[in-house]
């Protein structure tokens, strides 16, 4: 298993948004998280790379993950977020950020590749990264997570801002990445076919429970409020 | 000047009370309330000076000081948010602020500019304690705005693996010249818009104006090295209020 989660609790300004979730990540595979606006999909994906505290155990292979260095932790589990978030500069810069922050130079070759492999030309890396469309930004800011060489790579709704088409294109690059870099996914969609399409597994979490998991959760749903969640009956929580 | 011209000064205030009565602004209490409290607290003031620069020890100065810095240190923590933490706000700003005095009054000492005697020593603090203060409360404010608008993007940067310092780099710089801009300013305009207070003051006294230009040039100096000194530690520090041991930034 590449994470295993026990009896995880997330609270946030004092209230419980994530409750009691257990599961098991295998290596390689690629875990999409459905569930309506507000049931804690977010919450749960940040506490894994620790970036908000939580309750409970999280084992990254056999560790413990508060037992490994932070930073570290946070190389190994990259994420990439509903927005591209880039930083003010090139997108050569923005590339290099992460290897930078331990003092390591992204060779021009390496900056290449990683453009090449997220469709971007390379003739984009003198560019400031602000002139790209969002499609584009969104193409950076995963290669700007993949040079830090993640085990994990935990995405929040990447495709969401885009409209159909762009989305569809992020959407085989990142199942192609995957690949490439042989990493475990954790993919937070509310495109429900996307996650048929993409999932080795999903995820169902309401009201910040984990509701059902499975790979066939969407063919033959075995809780009420799945196939509730399915028909596009639940909204909210 | 006499008590008795001094009394006759506030008729100015019955203008304002007057004419705030007219208008129907509602500000006479105000206005009453607040020339009492300017008139007893500075007079207060007046005579505590008096009695403090009788002091030739310099234990007490120091003390005095350390009280000065502490009130300016609360000041300045005081419009953080709530869920940062107290205890060290007001302990990062009392180091600024403390530096910034240090560095000044070794300076003007050890340069021989000034005596280490009350009468200098506790006039010139309380403008530095006073400026630093300003600037560590503006550079606290930018600090904590920029973090908060700019979460998305600091968020990036520690899943990228970066260090509270390395992901509020941008938010730090931003907040140093923040702190500082004020006292840039005033270098920019001093003796064109405005006399400073002091100088007048000086003059109005019967110094001589050459004399009290020198003393004002020579604080303005002071004020610009010390507010430096303050903003930069106060940002360089102070972003560590801003996350938890676990690298996380605060929700605030
Ligand atoms: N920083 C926060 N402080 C307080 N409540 C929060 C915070 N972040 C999220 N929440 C609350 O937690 C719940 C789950 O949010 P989130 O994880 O973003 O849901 P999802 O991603 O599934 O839409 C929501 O009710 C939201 O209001
Ligand atoms: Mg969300």
């Amino acid at each position: 298993m590449k994470l295993t989660i026990r009896n995880l609790s997330i609270y946030r300004q004092d209230s419980l948004i994530v409750q009691n979730l257990s599961t098991q990540i295998p290596s390689g595979s690629l875990t999409t998280i459905i569930g309506p606006s507000g049931s804690g999909k977010s919450t749960l994906l940040l506490s894994l790379n620790r970036l908000i505290p939580s309750q409970g155990e999280i084992f990254l292979g056999k560790t413990d993950i508060n037992t490994i260095e932070i930073t570290s932790l946070r190389r190994r589990i990259g994420m990439v977020f509903q927005r591209p978030a880039l930083f003010s500069g090139t997108v050569s810069e923005n590339l290099s950020y992460g290897p930078s922050l331990i003092n390591e130079a992204l060779s021009i070759t390496e900056q290449q590749q990683l453009l090449t492999n997220v469709g971007l030309d390379i003739s984009f890396l003198d560019r400031n990264a602000s002139t790209l469309s969002e499609g584009q930004q969104q193409r950076l800011s995963l290669a700007r997570t993949l040079a830090n060489k993640p085990e994990i790579l935990l995405l929040d709704e990447p495709t969401a801002p885009l409209d159909p088409h762009a989305a569809l294109k992020i959407e085989e690059l990142i199942t192609t990445l995957q690949k490439i870099y042989n990493m475990t996914v954790l993919w937070i969609t509310h495109d429900l076919n996307q996650a048929k399409r993409v999932s080795d597994n999903t995820l169902l979490l309401v009201g910040g429970k984990l509701i059902e998991e499975g790979p066939n959760i969407f063919s033959t749903p075995k809780d009420p409020i799945t196939s509730l969640f399915i028909k596009g009956e639940l909204e909210e929580y | 000047m006499d008590w008795y011209h001094l009394i006759l000064s506030a008729s100015f205030v019955f203008i304002a009370i007057i004419l705030s009565h007219r208008q129907g602004l509602g500000l006479e209490k105000d206005l009453l309330i607040a020339s009492l409290r300017a008139f007893f607290q500075l007079a207060a003031i007046g005579y505590i000076l008096k009695a403090i620069f009788a002091l030739e020890d310099w234990p007490y100065i120091i003390f005095l000081l350390l009280i000065m810095v502490y009130i300016a240190a609360y000041n300045a923590s005081g419009k953080l948010n709530r869920y940062i933490p107290k205890k060290q706000s007001i302990g990062i700003a009392g180091i600024a602020i403390s530096l910034a005095l240090a560095v000044s009054l070794i300076l003007l000492v050890s340069l021989t500019i000034i005596p280490f005697t009350a009468q200098y020593v506790i006039p010139i603090s309380g403008m530095v304690i006073g400026n630093a203060m300003t600037a560590v409360g503006l550079t606290f404010n930018r600090l904590q705005g920029d973090l908060k608008a700019n979460r998305l993007l600091i968020l990036a940067s520690l899943s990228l693996g970066a260090n509270p310092a390395q992901a509020s780099a941008l938010a730090v710089k931003t907040s140093i010249k923040a702190g500082l801009i004020p006292t840039i300013d005033a270098l920019k305009i001093v003796g064109i818009v405005q006399l400073p207070g002091m100088m007048t003051g000086m003059i109005i006294a019967g110094a001589d104006p050459l004399e009290a230009v020198k003393y004002q040039i020579m604080i303005m100096f002071v004020l610009a090295g010390a507010v430096a000194i303050a903003s930069m530690f106060a940002a360089l520090i102070g972003h560590r209020l801003f996350f938890n041991e676990e690298y996380q930034l605060l929700d605030y």
